[in-house]
């Protein structure tokens, strides 16, 4: 053990000595700085403030206010927005700023910090006066007593992280991004348009990327206030409900529609229950006390108990409360909207009702309104005749089973992204159904046993997306969880009610009572419709969980930075990048007042930052014993963020210029990833991970396994797996703490992807690779690493996540994909949760389901928000049971297949070798066709032939072979082999369609016909093309949309309007041939194109990077090896690939 | 001679048969959720280089006192004990590995081999039993 003071190469003057002694005189007043800055706003119950005076960003005079609109070009994102405004700012550049401490000089530092105050503070939002001036007065006697006057018109601290307009919050929804310029108007309380905007923009404490607002689905104009919710991205409608536990008694309940496989019986009286609902709402009916209230219809008393009871919620928990309106003031009904469930289940329409809830709903799956219901319980036989189309085979069934000869239909591809294939339901439960962005199964009819799904020869197997970013979530607080008491199902829109006291659970058909509780519907405040409550009406909510779901008190969101600081990392320069994003977003990272952040840098030992509170500056602390690492001083070097916020900038400014100079080319991540790891393990949390070279020293190290000479090999891959088994270990030990680790990768060389990428695959977290990485000399992968790093340090993250995934008795789950560790049979323990990350599981069917109907999946995740709370997120997808093979290929969801097909193929090549998993996926085909062909006695035996449900399936399939990771025969660096494998495996479904199969689509000769009419804006609407050169014309600019990256190809005798009017050059000799977006042009031309690319955008989350390519630009070749339809020296074409299938098929 | 090689392959093959035992009660818990993947491969993991050297142990005592038909009994589980500790791949954290146990049916296809091993101990105690006291009373 070994530590030594370091002596900063940049100050003479300072020593960042060991000590863990705090230096500096003015450190203690210090300590009741920001943290008591804003008792009002920070208690623990308001997490999202709302008080008034700050939650109004207002625009001082002398600042600029940002243009309140992102600009529509590919890379004009809002986090460039960031980034100009910060140039505006007066900020020392990052590296040149000393870091020092002499006293002295602390008045000659506070000037510049000036500025930078000012600049938050216009970019944010200014306190009103009343309360800056505590503010800079509290600091400057410690930090900055030069600057007071200054300070004094720019607060130092406008922490108004989550501020949201008075009013607002009741009956708000909350944008779920800062969406790009087609976006509709928002009318709010909040004024100015550019004000609120940054305000969105910021004060989201996450989805200030364009993430999917889903506005541009003709929403109505919002009659809300945008109100901000730091923490989900959803629309969170809360109901009041009880205000027995003072704590959450909020009901919260989305717009969902009315809709239950309910059974008819008659209404068995509880006294005093009233069945048939009202179409009045009343307000809150006290039913917590249910001694007393079971007997009780909602009465007058209740009126004023549930009114007081707003108030106290209101103050509580300010989650975008939507309050039910007062009772007999009918609610503004908001037209049923959605884009996959337009239509209201026709049973509830027949009664309009006042809504109690007047959301805007955009772009919601599940329309809006309680539509009450004369029927409570409908009968038996009406939940079986539910399942439409069970007996005959319907129309839809009977195109999809058409058969296509593959060989003849040269157009194969629809000009739309084909929507998945809807289950064959009955309307009121294909209405509340999942949705199936967030939950697909690859056979949307379930065949009845596993023989049927043998002979179908197609995988079985779910795909989930369950924490993405939703812009409408019923949240529901109450204080019994309704689940199933054997099988611990939560209640669902899928369950039947038996009468009105019982319900049967639909995955263990267990009967189990109606609590008390539950027979109130806080959405229509009256009692005795178990089946109207929100749980029983939407497929996806969010149940705010009680003390019972918690192993220890919901845990502060924690972030440890983790920074190579080694040679390589400096010259690379993603440190002055890393620091100024973070900067940037340093106030949006999710969390409330309990915050921490740490940071720890490594090259050949490992440095430690003391932040404590009250240091003049930040002490750095070296550890060089990296055999034994150990934690230099456990309570300041992971601090609260809002507390020591002044010395967290400080070192961020200080980072980039520390280690210029050095020489250290070693790198000990494996002892920095130990020392984390026992900084973190007393709370968890997330670590991130920067690193640019294979690890050389101390545990973990790794020799370099790559061949440059066998990258092209059509042989075997090898050294697909992990070379040793501590980042394994590792991720266990973090995974049991609580801890994530997410991984970015910037390296030129190879650094053993395959071993570190462990550390995050089972601790939950994710990994970010930027193939040579350079500040100057690749400025594309440095948009692309500052537009991602925008996007992750802002996104809504979960802490200590566990998923459960149950199904249906008879079904069970024998394998699971994604980065998570598999803590017992069906619980998927996850460290942290993002909105990113998909997951994937396999099942087989262990019993017949012959004598059920239905087959049920129900995921719920279990996690801690930023806040501090717990929650509970359900899924519940039903899908209909068959027992016809040919039904069976009828609801084949071909691209759930090929993604379950890809997340197979990777595990089959590591576990055993990458041709067998290609040979696989080949006879995945191969099989499938011949199982096809053999049911089928009807057709003809020449030619090859497919359902038109699977007609695309030889096309995904040559696509997946040709991906980054499968291929053989091209040269591929095996850390990019290994990375594209990662992603595979881990990221949704519509990413991984668009990353296999991209789009196409010519745009310079788009048309406003078919166009999309989105409030303002017209949206053209080119059909897809055939990914092959065929299709590409020298005319013509093409776009290609692979999900992480953009190509816009521009042939060489493209019309001259296009590249003048679009591009912005006069033709195509003066294009320059590294363009990485699209100027704003004030051309119709230009704005139909931006509007075209900004739809594309508008449900990404991570925005892809943007290349230009010439028709004759050495870059073509990236372009031209997503046409997977092509013949390249390797691989087959596609009409050659269906050659080969046919002649398989006929062995 | 003979009883004192069979009398010790017995006392190997008792404690055999307790480590099946052992194995089946560890993976029937871990698929009852008793414990969690992580505890139970780490129990498991300690296990397996004993349970190779015991079956080694058993088949060598077989050979070196040339009963060839119990010799030839004992070397395929001898052998499949080695092979699957070296095809260990070199990330994972040993025959059982928590990260995979729970995938690809692993776990049940651990249990069947414990299951069928502890059946052919079980046969090898009786044969052992047997030869043992023909021993001592040829003795």
């Amino acid at each position: 053990m070994s530590t030594q003071g370091n002596a900063n190469p940049n100050s003479s003057v300072n020593n960042y000595s060991m000590s863990s002694t705090q230096n500096g005189g003015g450190a203690a007043p210090c300590q009741n700085g920001p943290g008591q800055m804003y008792p009002a706003m920070y208690t623990a119950s308001s997490y999202y403030s709302s008080a008034p005076p700050a939650a109004y960003p207002t625009v001082a005079g002398h600042s600029a206010p940002p243009t309140g609109k992102t600009p529509v070009s590919s890379t004009g994102y809002s986090g460039n927005y960031y980034q100009s405004s910060s140039g505006l700012s007066p900020y020392p550049a990052p590296g040149t700023h000393q870091y020092s401490n002499a006293p002295g000089q602390s008045f000659q530092q506070t000037a510049p910090y000036a500025m930078p105050a000012g600049y938050y503070g216009q970019v944010y939002s200014h306190p009103s006066q009343g309360q800056t001036q505590p503010q800079p007065q509290q600091l400057q006697p410690n930090l900055m007593p030069a600057s007071s006057g200054s300070n004094l018109g720019a607060p130092l601290y406008p922490i108004v992280s989550y501020p949201s307009a008075p009013g607002s919050s009741q009956y708000g929804t909350l944008r779920s991004s800062q969406t790009t310029a087609g976006q509709p108007p928002v009318s709010t309380v909040m004024p100015p348009p550019p004000t609120q905007s940054s305000l969105q923009q910021y004060s989201q404490g996450i989805g200030a990327t364009p993430t999917p607002a889903q506005p541009g689905y003709g929403a109505p104009p919002l009659s809300q206030a945008a109100t901000v919710n730091g923490q989900s991205n959803a629309v969170q409608q809360h109901y009041d409900q009880n205000l027995h536990n003072p704590m959450s008694h909020h009901y919260a309940a989305g717009p969902p529609n009315s809709q239950g496989p309910d059974k008819e019986r008659p209404p068995s009286g509880t006294p005093g229950t009233s069945v048939h609902s009202s179409p009045q709402h009343h307000p809150g009916l006290l039913y917590g006390d249910r001694g007393v209230n079971n007997a009780i219809s909602s009465a007058a008393g209740d009126h004023s108990s549930s009114s007081s009871d707003h108030e106290e919620e209101d103050e509580e928990d300010e989650e975008a409360d939507l309050a039910a309106p007062p009772a007999g003031v009918p609610a503004k009904q908001a037209p049923p909207f959605g884009y996959n469930y337009p239509t209201m289940h026709p049973a509830y329409q027949q009664n309009p009702a006042p809504k109690p809830n007047p959301s805007p709903s955009h772009g919601g799956y599940n329309p809006p309104g309680y539509q009450p219901y004369s029927q409570p319980f409908p009968s038996l036989s009406e939940l079986s005749s539910a399942l439409g189309g069970l007996g005959g085979v319907s129309e839809l069934e009977a195109e999809t089973l058409r058969p296509v000869n593959l060989l003849q239909e040269r157009n194969i591809l629809p000009p739309k992204r084909a929507p998945p294939p809807e289950p064959n339901l009955s309307n009121d439960l294909r209405k509340v159904n999942c949705s199936p962005d967030t939950f697909r199964c690859t056979l949307t009819n379930i065949p009845q046993t596993q023989a049927l799904l043998n002979k179908a020869r197609l995988p079985l197997g779910l795909l989930l997306h369950p924490f993405r970013d939703l812009t409408q979530l019923p949240v529901i607080t109450s204080n019994t969880i309704v689940r199933c008491r054997s099988c611990r199902t939560y209640i669902n829109p899928f369950v039947s009610f038996l009468d009105q006291r019982r319900w049967k659970c639909n995955l263990c058909y267990r009967v189990n009572d109606v609590p008390d509780e539950f027979m109130y519907n806080p959405v229509t405040r009256s009692y005795g419709e178990p089946h109207k409550r929100p749980e029983v009406q939407n497929s996806t909510v969010e149940f705010i969980a009680s003390s019972d779901y918690m192993l220890r008190p919901p845990q502060p969101a924690v972030y440890l930075f983790l920074l190579d600081v080694s040679h390589n990392a400096v010259e690379s320069g993603y440190l002055n990048v890393f620091c100024q994003s973070l900067l940037d977003n340093l106030e949006k990272l999710p969390g409330d007042t309990r915050t921490h952040i740490g940071f720890v840098t490594f090259d050949s030992t490992v440095h430690f930052y003391n932040l404590q509170e009250g240091l003049s500056q930040p002490q750095m602390l070296v550890v060089s014993d990296i055999d034994d690492v150990f934690i230099p001083t456990h309570d300041s070097l992971l601090v609260n963020l809002k507390e020591s916020k002044e010395l967290v900038k400080d070192l961020l400014n200080a980072l980039p210029g520390m280690f210029t100079h050095t020489r250290e080319t070693q790198s000990a991540l494996g002892p920095a990833l130990q020392a984390a790891y026992k900084l973190m393990s007393p709370t968890g949390g997330r670590v991130t991970v920067f690193q640019t070279q294979l690890p050389t020293l101390g545990a973990g190290l790794l020799q370099s396994r790559e061949d440059p000479n066998l990258r092209s090999s059509t042989k075997n891959v090898l050294h697909l797996g992990p070379a040793t088994d501590f980042y394994k270990k590792l991720a266990l030990d973090c995974s049991g703490q609580q801890i994530g680790v997410d991984l970015f990768l910037l390296s030129s060389q190879y650094s053993d992807l395959a071993s570190l990428a462990c550390v995050s695959k089972y601790s939950a977290g994710s990994v970010f690779y930027y193939p040579s990485f350079h500040h100057i000399h690749n400025t594309a992968q440095k948009q692309k690493f500052q537009k991602d790093l925008q996007r992750y340090l802002t996104r809504k993250i979960g802490f200590e996540a566990v998923m459960r995934i149950r199904c249906t008795k008879g079904l069970s789950i024998h394998t699971f994909h994604g980065n998570f560790f598999v803590r017992s049979t069906d619980l998927l323990s996850l460290a942290n949760v993002n909105p990113d990350s998909g997951f994937a599981v396999q099942m087989s069917i262990e019993e017949s389901l012959a004598d059920t109907s239905l087959a049920c999946f129900q995921a719920a995740l279990l996690y801690t928000s930023s806040k501090g709370k717990r929650r509970i997120r359900v899924h519940t997808l039903c899908l209909p049971v068959v027992s016809q093979l040919s039904e069976v290929f009828a609801g084949a969801d071909i691209q759930a297949i090929s993604c379950l097909l890809a997340n197979m193929a990777i595990d089959r090549s590591i576990s055993s070798s990458l041709s067998d998993a290609r040979d696989a996926l080949v006879n995945a085909v191969v099989d499938c066709l011949t199982a096809y062909r053999a049911n089928g006695s009807n057709i003809q035996p020449s030619g090859l032939i497919a359902p038109a449900a699977l007609r695309l399936f030889p096309l995904y399939v040559l696509a997946l072979l040709k991906q980054k990771a499968l291929r053989t025969g091209t040269s591929t660096r095996l850390d990019e082999r290994v990375f594209s494998m990662c992603e595979l495996k881990s990221q949704p479904l519509q990413q991984i369609m668009r990353m296999v199969h991209p789009d196409l689509y010519r745009i310079d000769n788009m048309t406003e016909q078919a166009a999309l009419h989105l409030n303002d804006s017209v949206i053209p609407q080119p059909p897809l093309l055939q990914l092959t050169a065929e299709k590409l014309t020298r005319e013509g600019a093409f776009l290609l949309d692979c999900g992480s990256v953009m190509y816009l190809w521009v042939g060489k005798c493209c019309n001259e309007t296009f590249i003048r009017d679009v591009l912005g050059f006069q033709n195509y000799a003066s294009l320059p041939s590294n363009m990485t977006e699209i100027p704003e042009l004030q051309t119709t031309y230009s704005e139909r194109t931006r509007a075209f690319i900004s739809w594309l955008l508008e449900s990404r989350t991570f925005l892809p990077a943007f290349h230009v390519v010439k028709d004759d630009a050495s870059t073509k070749t990236s372009f031209f090896q997503h046409l997977v339809e092509d013949r390249t020296e390797s691989a087959f074409s596609y009409y050659e690939f269906l050659l080969h299938i046919q002649q398989q098929m006929s062995k | 001679m003979e009883a004192a090689v069979f009398i010790s392959s017995l006392v190997d093959c008792c404690a055999l048969i307790f480590l099946s035992v052992y194995l089946i009660i560890t993976l029937s818990d871990l698929e009852c959720d008793y414990i969690n993947a992580r505890a139970c491969c780490s129990k498991l993991n300690k296990w397996v280089i004993p349970e190779m050297i015991a079956q080694a142990l058993a088949t060598v005592l077989m050979l070196v006192s040339m009963h060839w038909f119990v010799f030839l009994l004992n070397l395929p589980v001898a052998s499949w004990n080695v092979y699957r500790y070296v095809k260990v791949p070199m990330g994972n954290m040993g025959v059982y590995d928590p990260t995979e146990i729970h995938n690809r049916g692993q776990l049940k296809s651990h249990m069947k081999e414990a299951m069928i091993k502890l059946g052919f101990h079980l046969l090898c105690f009786f044969i052992y039993l047997y030869s043992m006291i023909l021993a001592l009373i040829n003795d």
